[in-house]
């Protein structure tokens, strides 16, 4: 066992230096902070508000008496899941979202895999083809979608929804898995075909385990866009109460009760509830996620 | 081991003899069955919420390896010759072929559609050029293209701008760095939608006289002005809507450029600083010739993002008072006048926009691969 020793990188002069001229750093930052909080902040203490309040005074305010009870209240959310449908929407979000995150990685999975690892006719065209769908705009496919959707009956379907986000997610999803799946090391895919694997099964047990990390950063990044998507929503699902979302029912909400500041905070932040959770509990994976999903079309 | 072995035993009986030919029949067409049957469940259904949304999970989620076991297993009964020539084509089948049916073919018909006219019946007068002449002439388009061009420079500079500065300065604070970070990335993880409800809460204005419950004009009143109604003024409502994107990206930015900025040598900037070079120079001269990579692709990541915005101008406006943008635009043709040619004159200016970044990954990737 050998014990390596540290060498000391900064002397203490050079650490009081760090601090000093760290210190309005520091300070400008804080502001940079602050700004950057304060709006949610103040739509989150409104959205425990007493709806008369709301329309009274600014949410600023209960901060200099903060712990009287009467300035509290939750039947905000309350009325807003169940009087405007918040609730049913975040069910139907859930519906919606998850198919949308498994079905393009396992098509992606299988195909990134053929990709990297069989010899077949057309596979450089193949995947420059995937390479220049990457960055087309989905507004590319909304009209002619739109039409062959009316005209088999998918428009508002959860199928139909499901399909059109895995295709607008289908490129980046090839690409960002070939990228991992074709480094992993050669001689573990050939050892597996050499002892008889087919490639079903080397897919599954050996490609599959090995490519967690890079299918977790791309389900997180697809799973928030999903989540949080509009466009997709308004065009393929509309905003009949049977299928619409979190984020299509907001913002039917913002033009229906644009006033009504109790209604939109609470709905506002229970379209938040489940990307905060992400962020705040696999914060690595999601900024691996969407820094490499950032190229989406 | 050994209950390995049998359960095989259990599968030779059926892949082998008669039965064999049954099975490669009877599997694929229940499957079918199954997964239609289910759809249209989902469909029509008047049964509970909950059993539909299980009904919905389950098939949403198993349904699509069903299809690929299936797939295999058909392609695995083939004549041993053909047989792996096949198999690739399984894999990278359904891939293919959503990528054709949601991108390719919408892609060539949104092209014929932008030539024909707005119920697409005939061709587009003009030479088939009307809904583009319309997209780049009309009074109303050049304010929409106006709007976009302001949501590209100013999204994009300050964005960038705000990240870089950011990055470098969150770089030199030690322990607070990550809290520093996670706060101005925030933004990121929520909806348009919901930024833009918290936005609008800011702006928000009531008339003079009465208690502003919006910060922006609390502070303006406090200040002894008269309250604004900053959606409504144009052209600055632009602005307004533009910081909006500005709160949810700056931190994308810092994130990205953060990384860079760490990856300069420390020698380089000791080397620079004992030069006599203040920070503000070795910023400019030392930091961002390093990143300049860096920073080209992040900017060209947010030119692509901004140039489909959508959300914000939906909700905080509707893209009213001069604040429309071509996706919103696009949205508007589509379904409140269901002009289909104009709509996808539209779409196409986007894809023009993006084809020079589209070439250039193409490109890069076939290099990359010599």
């Amino acid at each position: 066992m050998s014990v390596s020793t540290k060498t000391k990188q900064s002397t203490g002069g050079d650490k009081l230096r760090a601090i000093l001229s760290a210190a309005p750093m520091r300070i400008v930052l804080l502001i940079i902070c602050f700004i950057w909080t304060l709006p949610t902040v103040g739509l989150f203490i409104s959205s425990f508000r007493p709806p008369a309040d709301l329309q009274r005074s600014g949410w600023w305010t209960v901060l200099t008496h903060p712990f009287e009870a009467s300035l509290w209240t939750v039947q905000n959310y309350v009325d807003v899941i169940t009087a405007d449908f918040m609730g049913d929407a975040f069910l139907n979000s859930l519906l919606v979202t998850i198919p949308s995150v498994v079905i393009p990685i396992t098509i992606a999975a299988f195909a990134a895999y053929a990709f990297a690892w069989l010899e077949f006719p057309g596979r450089n065209l193949f995947f420059v083809i995937v390479v220049g769908l990457m960055v087309v705009p989905l507004q590319m496919a909304l009209i002619p979608m739109l039409r062959l959707y009316t005209r088999y009956d998918l428009n508002g379907t959860y199928l139909g929804v499901w399909l059109a986000h895995t295709g607008f997610g289908l490129p980046l999803a090839v690409y960002l898995l070939y990228g991992y799946i074709s480094t992993l090391p050669g001689e573990i895919v050939e050892s597996a075909h050499i002892d008889g694997a087919s490639p079903f099964t080397t897919f599954t047990r050996l490609i599959l385990p090995l490519s967690v990390p890079v299918i977790a950063s791309f389900a997180i990044f697809q799973f928030l866009w999903v989540w949080n998507d509009l466009i997709v929503a308004l065009v393929f699902l509309g905003t009949k109460r049977e299928v619409y979302i979190v984020s299509t029912r907001l913002a039917e909400l913002v033009g229906q009760r644009g006033q009504d500041w109790h209604v939109l905070t609470a709905g506002a932040f229970i379209t938040m509830i489940i990307p905060l959770i992400i962020f705040f509990s696999l914060q690595r994976f999601f900024v691996r996620g969407l820094t490499a999903g950032s190229v989406k079309g | 081991m050994e209950q390995q072995k049998q359960s095989n035993r259990l599968v030779d009986l059926f892949t082998t003899g008669p039965l064999r030919v049954a099975v490669s029949f009877v599997v694929p067409v229940v499957t079918f069955l199954a997964l239609r049957w289910s759809f249209i469940f989902m469909r029509d259904s008047e049964a509970s919420k909950f059993l539909i949304g299980l009904v919905a999970i389950i098939v949403g989620v198993f349904g699509v390896w069903i299809v690929f076991i299936v797939t295999d297993d058909l392609v695995s009964r083939l004549p041993i010759g053909i047989r792996e020539r096949v198999r690739p084509f399984a894999f990278v089948g359904p891939a293919m072929v959503i990528l054709f049916a949601y991108l390719v073919y919408p892609t060539i018909h949104t092209l014929i559609l932008s030539f024909r006219d707005a119920k697409s019946e005939n061709w587009a007068k003009q030479f088939g050029l009307e809904n583009y002449i319309f997209a780049l002439t009309d009074p109303k388009m050049l304010i929409v293209l106006r709007n976009n061009v302001l949501w590209l420079i100013f999204v994009t500079a300050l964005s960038v701008g705000m990240g870089l500065v950011i990055a470098v300065m969150v770089d030199r604070i030690g322990r607070w760095e990550p809290v520093a970070k996670s706060i101005i990335f925030l933004p990121m993880a929520i909806s348009a939608v919901g930024a833009s409800v918290i936005w609008k809460f800011v702006y928000y204005y009531q008339p003079p006289g009465r208690n502003q419950t919006g910060l922006l004009n609390a502070i303006v009143v406090a200040l002894g002005n008269d309250p604004v109604g900053w959606l409504l003024q144009r052209p600055w409502n632009n602005f307004f809507l533009i910081i909006v994107y500005v709160w949810m990206l700056t931190g994308f930015c810092l994130v990205v450029l953060s990384a860079a900025v760490k990856g300069v040598p420390g020698e380089l900037l000791e080397a620079a600083r004992i030069d006599g070079a203040n920070e503000v120079r070795i910023f400019f001269s030392v930091i961002i010739p390093y990143i300049r990579g860096t920073l080209i692709t992040i900017t060209t990541t947010v030119l692509i993002m901004v140039l489909k915005v959508f959300d914000i101008v939906f909700v905080m406006t509707s893209g009213q008072h001069n604040t429309e943008v071509i996706a919103n635009r696009m949205y508007a043709e589509m379904f409140k006048f269901r002009h289909f040619g104009r709509g996808s004159a539209l779409a196409m200016i986007l894809l023009v926009a993006v084809t020079p970044v589209m070439i250039y990954n193409i490109r890069s990737f076939r290099e990359a691969r010599r």
